[in-house]
């Protein structure tokens, strides 16, 4: 008689898998890296190789110190903090900013909290915030576009002293100067769309973010209430990739389908008052970062709704 | 009111459901355990040595949640000893050799007459004489449902042919080979609840089946007291878990049992199509519950049947009948659907009242993915039927927090699965779950 195996049940899982995941995100994000090195050239490239680098190292060195099988450096997660993280600096920056970004995403983004979803913090973020801070002149830095007469610009469309005016077309195709993964709205869409469609992500978070901002900004808007340029605001910053590509991590953010809209709107809100009253012009990273601590109390106070909790 | 979800495992129907019912041999020894059912083990009243005919009662019910317990063969009993048990593992069973002659006894606590004139009371006298339970896995007495205190007033009847647990076709089978049977027993136990509207659901994968269902219903045009019963058959979404009794009365009538209530106390009483034709087979045949139909299926297509076996025949024996190759690559064997279904260690383990099938499967269906942490993807919350957060409780039992475990409510839990199916990190969580109400009860 053959040996037979026990198991609990179920016998059969579905085919998704962590790793999958992971990596239908990272080809999702494949369509805004040939983006970014086409507006900006090779110099994108050499940033995202960094940073991936840097992180794929840190991790497998982190899993080695912690006594964890080295091969799960191969689940996805740390190229895709090295890609969310390089989408988030600007092109032009120099090799070691994306190497110790990536080696502080892993370290204190991720693995200090106890490795893959034990984490606080989106932890591209936290390392982008750490060299916004460490390296503020590097990290505003901006390139222009290949084809644009001057190769260095001093803003991105949304800095206060904004020189060219840029039409809505510009914005979308990523005519523009700023963060490598950022500015191409059309190819962030495409990714965008693919997320939705292998339903990897949902559209709670990100429409509630960009809702919130749209309407925030509309309202307050530079010539009086209700006067608000949303349609540029919408665009012209980092909140397409904030919205789709970083609020939507599974791990740092809330559990339930309110929850998640209480996080969209709360990460809404941060980053239109920053923007509008902030000193600095761009406030997504930071509304993302403050709402990720947020996160444990929407959770405890957006349960789901029980089946047969019904008044007698 | 709460929305249920549902998963959508793919059903693997098509191995099975062109496979007419058949019948098994008589095994030659059965094992009839005396827990086969929710409820009090029966109490033996044959002992070793004693002869029995197919049918003579050889356990009898205890309390009032027990079942009576038949032989399923004639011959002798050969002990009451603790025996494999396909859910239990190891419990107490009547052992009975068969002589090969299988001859019947019957059903006797009431007159012989036509079965129209039979009083309700005497109807529900046969349900409980025969034995008969729940036949769609979860074997609650068919009696306990059938009288409900007098303070519950039923006003629906559901019949539940949703058979949602993928490869499973026995119900299938039975309501396309006996749909007159089932009607027939329908309004027998729509008269002992004294209901008018009956309603049978069935998923949109046996279509067929609601078919014919209709055209018996048609012919029959079944009635309670003089005026016809208003008895319809809907056609649901094919989904998991459906058949769950919570869920399907959700999804017919709206209405939602209260947490840890039962559904009399909404006024409805579900009962699965098989069960439905074995109060059939008690009332017009005098049959009590020695067989049943079982789907036999799995990565062998070849060994795929629909059956009718009797009540202890050892899985062995099954098998066998079915043509299992030793040689084959037999990697798990499953009592019971893919989702619920217990993975069997020792093949000596009988057929019981609550078996709706028997899976065979090979090493395809390894799972052979490595658990990983949690990343908190929400894809179990989307997929609890009752809307629990299958993930928090499982995070709370690892961390051996089982206070905050049960503030998020395991023990509304049906151990439908579904969030362990569709969890992408492969986290056993609905044996966290279960876990989880273990320990809290011991608490």
């Amino acid at each position: 008689m053959n040996k037979l195996t026990v198991s609990p049940s179920p016998h059969i899982k579905s085919s998704q898998t962590t790793k999958k995941i992971m990596w239908t995100v990272v080809i999702a994000l494949i369509p805004v890296g040939m983006a970014g090195v086409y507006i900006f050239g090779i110099s994108s490239l050499n940033v995202m190789v960094f940073s991936v680098l840097s992180c794929i190292f840190t991790e497998a060195l982190f899993l080695k110190f912690r006594n964890r099988d080295p091969r799960a450096v191969l689940d996805g997660s740390a190229i895709l903090t090295g890609l969310l993280l390089a989408y988030n600096l600007p092109p032009s920056t120099p090799f070691w900013i994306p190497v110790i970004g990536g080696a502080v995403s892993i370290i204190l983004g991720k693995q200090i909290f106890g490795g893959l979803g034990q984490n606080i913090f989106n932890p591209a973020l936290v390392g982008r915030a750490f060299l916004q801070i460490s390296w503020p002149v590097y990290m505003t830095t901006w390139k222009n576009p290949r084809w644009w007469p001057d190769a260095i610009s001093s803003a991105t469309p949304l800095a206060k002293e904004a020189g060219p005016h840029f039409t809505y077309m510009d914005l979308f195709l990523g005519n523009r100067a700023g963060c490598i993964g950022e500015v191409c709205v059309i190819a962030l869409i495409i990714g965008a769309l693919f997320l939705l469609v292998t339903k990897i992500i949902s559209l709670h978070i990100p429409l509630s973010f960009i809702g919130t901002v749209g309407i925030i900004t509309w309202i307050f808007g530079k010539d009086g209430f209700f006067k608000g340029d949303f349609i540029f605001n919408i665009l012209a910053g980092g909140i397409i990739l904030g919205a789709f590509f970083m609020a939507t991590d599974y791990v740092t953010s809330p559990l339930t389908k309110k929850g998640k809209i209480i996080f969209g709107i709360g990460c809404g809100v941060l980053t239109a008052i920053i923007r509008l009253r902030g000193s600095y012009p761009e406030g997504v990273c930071y509304s993302i970062l403050f709402m990720n601590a947020a996160v444990p109390i929407i959770d405890r106070f957006t349960k789901t709704k029980k089946y047969g909790l019904i008044k007698k | 009111m709460a929305s249920v979800n549902f998963i959508h495992p793919p059903d693997f129907k098509d191995i099975a459901k062109n496979k007419k019912i058949e019948q098994a041999p008589i095994p030659k020894r059965a094992i009839l355990p005396l827990s086969q059912h929710t409820g009090a083990p029966s109490e033996p009243v044959v002992n070793a040595g004693d002869s029995v005919k197919t049918g003579s009662l050889i356990a009898q019910a205890k309390g009032f949640i027990s079942a009576n317990l038949h032989s399923s063969v004639s011959g002798k009993v050969l002990a009451i000893e603790e025996s494999p048990h396909p859910g239990l593992g190891i419990s107490k069973a009547i052992i009975i050799e068969s002589d090969g002659q299988d001859i019947k006894a019957s059903l006797d606590s009431v007159p012989v007459k036509d079965v129209s004139t039979l009083s309700k009371e005497e109807i529900a006298a046969l349900i409980k004489e025969a034995g008969i339970v729940g036949l769609g896995g979860a074997a609650f007495p068919a009696f306990v449902k059938l009288n409900p205190p007098p303070a519950k007033k039923i006003d629906t009847f559901i019949i539940n042919g949703a058979e949602c647990e993928p490869f499973l076709t026995c119900d299938h089978r039975l309501m396309l080979e006996r749909p007159k049977e089932i009607i027939l027993g329908v309004q027998l136990m729509a008269k002992v609840l004294g209901v008018k509207d009956v309603i049978i659901g069935v998923e949109e994968n046996k279509i067929d089946a609601a078919e014919r269902l209709n055209s018996s219903i048609f012919v029959l045009k079944p009635s309670l007291g003089g005026q016809s019963l208003n008895l319809k058959v809907k056609i649901l979404k094919t989904q998991y878990p459906q058949g769950g009794e919570k869920q399907l009365i959700k999804m017919l009538l709206n209405r939602e049992v209260p947490s840890g209530g039962l559904p009399l106390d909404i006024g409805v009483v579900v009962n699965n199509v098989q069960t439905v034709f074995a109060v059939y087979e008690a009332v017009y045949l005098k049959k009590p519950l020695y067989e049943r139909v079982i789907t036999v299926s799995g990565s062998f297509s070849n060994m795929a049947k629909n059956i009718l076996v009797r009540i202890g025949a050892p899985i062995k024996d099954v098998l066998d009948y079915c043509g299992l190759n030793q040689k084959t690559g037999l990697y798990k064997v499953i009592m019971g659907g893919p989702m619920t279904g217990v993975a069997q260690c020792d093949l000596n383990a009988p057929v019981i009242k609550g078996t709706s099938g028997i899976l065979i499967l090979d090493k395809k269906f390894r799972l052979k993915e490595e658990e990983l942490e949690c990343i908190r993807c929400s894809r179990c919350i989307e997929a609890c039927p009752v809307g629990l957060m299958p993930c928090a409780i499982g995070l709370s039992v690892k961390k051996d927090k089982f206070d905050l475990a049960a503030s998020y409510d395991p023990f509304d839990c049906i151990d439908c699965g579904s969030c362990s199916y569709v969890c992408p990190s492969k986290i056993p969580l609905a044996q966290l779950v279960k876990l989880a109400k273990v320990k809290i009860k011991r608490q």
